[in-house]
């Protein structure tokens, strides 16, 4: 097998590929990971501010059965495998795209999968906030929303930042996965080129890719979180 | 002024009900340093809390200035906050922001524009004594620099009430006196009433005028700093007064003196070998717990003697140095 793997002629179509293919792919997957991350802050991040500030010793309590729907929903949607998810989405992703197969239509089913996880990540990192600082921002004359807002978003962004990294690679890997039933990047070069039609030294250029793309996120993302930690000087 | 009337509060923990508070009645007039003393679990943060009512009272009400406190409007305690400000045991900064920033803080949740609050701020550091530390975040400073940009923030939106909460528990003997000056030159430069709550006795004898002890969710004993230490009457009284062993203390035949240091400049004076050679009164030291901060002491002494005559003289004699008061502490009446 690695004697075929590196043949003259699966070099010469791996660089052919390379140049004309992986480009694309790399857009395509970063484009996909980015904005499927931003919209899946826009619904997780209110989501984990709902979960912290409406618990009953929370600064805005809410009733206790929105509370356990709000849980329940959550831990349904994390439940599901990624690729089950993306098949049961497909009317969705048509209502809203108007297709389900394309790097467009890929964004929907990975929204879907991850704002729950965000909102996971988020009520994780708002709890880091001691309590005596909300207390102290109570006494104050804060209102709730003052309180979210001013004080516990704002100081635990480094810790919202390391959580964003963690997610961004999570929807990266996702992305990924949806090469299967056709989304595009490197996912489906690996998925077309490598599983189907046997050129594994093209599959592993779109892993070591992969693989770049994790390390860039992780060591921008743990930069960002240190140097937005004012705790640490 | 604050009346707090027939104050009670109860929790629900997970084994029953536990009262916190039970029935507390104090008034506090306007210009006092007030402290609340009490061992952990008296009841003192409950107390503190309920005055701004960060906790809501189970039975009884707060009254300042006359304002049924617990009746006020979501709105309306919302303002009375900027009038009843608070500092904390673990000064409770905002870290992400700059101590500019968490001064601020209190004025932008007013709605104060940006520019004047930053001027107001301003002057604060300069009051607070810290004019440098602006731009620096709080966890480059010390614990007591932290309390003092505290102190700056709740001072900013012109508090008519300052209540501290353990203020100084977590800070040396050094910075407690430091932080303690503060508070006072605040009491008396701004006219801001303030009420102390601790468990060391040291920080009431230093700057309060009037205490109550609080044992058990109940005020023990209440009145001026003086007369509730040297007259203890309650047993929760005679436990701070006494340390260690005051039974023992209490029963001996003799009289009792309490001599308290309050920064005397008596740092090099061996006072009570002194008093032995100068007036020929051998004093029994029950108890003593004095610290030396700077060339100052603080803290207190419990002396015996024999009669009235020798505690007629020694208090004479004692008082001679500034800032040593002497009680003679009657347990049994």
């Amino acid at each position: 097998m690695l004697e075929k793997m590196f043949s003259s002629k699966a070099l010469s179509d791996a660089l052919e590929i390379f140049v004309n293919e992986f480009p694309v792919a790399v857009w395509e997957t970063l484009y996909v990971t980015v904005l499927s991350t931003a919209f899946a802050i826009i619904l997780g991040l209110p989501l984990g501010v709902l979960l912290v500030a409406g618990e009953k010793n929370g600064v805005y309590p809410l009733p206790a059965w929105l509370m356990q729907i709000l849980n329940v929903v959550i831990n349904l949607l994390r439940s599901v495998p990624f690729l089950i998810l993306m098949i049961l989405v497909f009317p969705l992703t048509r209502l809203i795209v108007g297709t389900t197969v394309g790097t467009v239509a890929s964004i929907v089913p990975l929204v879907i999968a991850a704002f729950p996880f965000i909102a996971r990540l988020v009520e994780t990192s708002l709890r880091e906030v001691s309590p005596n600082i909300i207390e102290a921002a109570q006494s104050m004359g804060a209102t709730p929303f003052q309180i979210i807002t001013k004080v516990m978003i704002p100081e635990s962004v480094p810790s919202l930042l390391t959580n964003a990294t963690t997610a961004v690679i999570t929807i990266l890997g996702y992305s990924a996965m949806s090469g299967i039933i056709g989304g595009g990047g490197l996912g489906k070069i690996a998925i077309n080129y490598g599983y189907y039609r046997y050129k594994y030294l093209v599959m592993m250029i779109a892993v070591v890719l992969l693989i770049l793309l994790v390390k860039i996120f992780q060591s921008l993302g743990t930069r960002l979180a240190t140097k937005s930690d004012k705790r640490l000087k | 002024m604050i009346e707090i009337v027939n104050l009670s509060k109860s929790f629900d923990v997970a084994d029953g009900r536990v009262d916190a508070l039970k029935n507390v009645s104090l008034t506090i007039n306007d210009g006092d340093i007030y402290g609340i003393i009490g061992m952990s679990g008296a009841g003192k943060s409950t107390l503190v809390r309920c005055i701004n009512m960060l906790e809501r009272p189970s039975d009884g009400k707060v009254l300042i200035n006359g304002t049924d406190i617990g009746a006020l409007s979501d709105a309306e305690l919302i303002k009375t906050r900027r009038k009843v400000t608070m500092i904390f045991q673990g000064f409770n900064l905002l870290m992400q922001r700059t101590c500019l920033k968490n001064i601020c803080f209190p004025l932008e949740l007013a709605g104060v524009d940006k520019k004047s609050a930053r001027k107001r701020a301003l002057e604060l550091l300069e009051i607070v004594g810290l004019p440098d530390k602006a731009n620096a975040y709080p966890a480059q400073l010390s614990g007591g620099q932290q309390q003092r940009i505290a102190i700056a923030r709740a001072l900013a939106t012109d508090p008519e009430i300052l209540l501290c909460d353990e203020a100084t528990s977590a800070l040396d003997p050094n910075t407690t006196h430091s932080i303690l000056s503060l508070i006072r030159e605040i009491n008396e430069r701004l006219g801001i009433t303030v009420i102390i709550i601790t468990h060391q006795m040291s920080v009431v004898e230093e700057i309060c005028n009037r205490v109550a002890i609080l044992d058990g969710g109940m005020v023990a004993e209440e009145g001026t700093v003086a007369t509730v230490f040297s007259k203890p009457q309650s047993s929760a009284a005679k436990r701070l007064v006494f340390p260690d062993g005051a039974n023992e203390i209490i029963d001996s035949h003799e009289r009792k003196l309490r001599v308290v240091f309050n920064g005397a400049f008596a740092t090099k004076t061996p006072m009570i070998t002194k008093m032995a050679v100068d007036i020929g009164i051998c004093a029994n030291i029950l108890a003593a717990s004095t610290k030396c901060i700077g060339d100052k002491v603080y803290g207190n002494m419990l002396l015996g003697v024999e009669d009235e005559e020798c505690v007629r003289k020694v208090k004479e004699y004692l008082e001679m140095t500034a800032d040593v008061h002497v009680e003679e502490v009657n347990a049994d009446a």
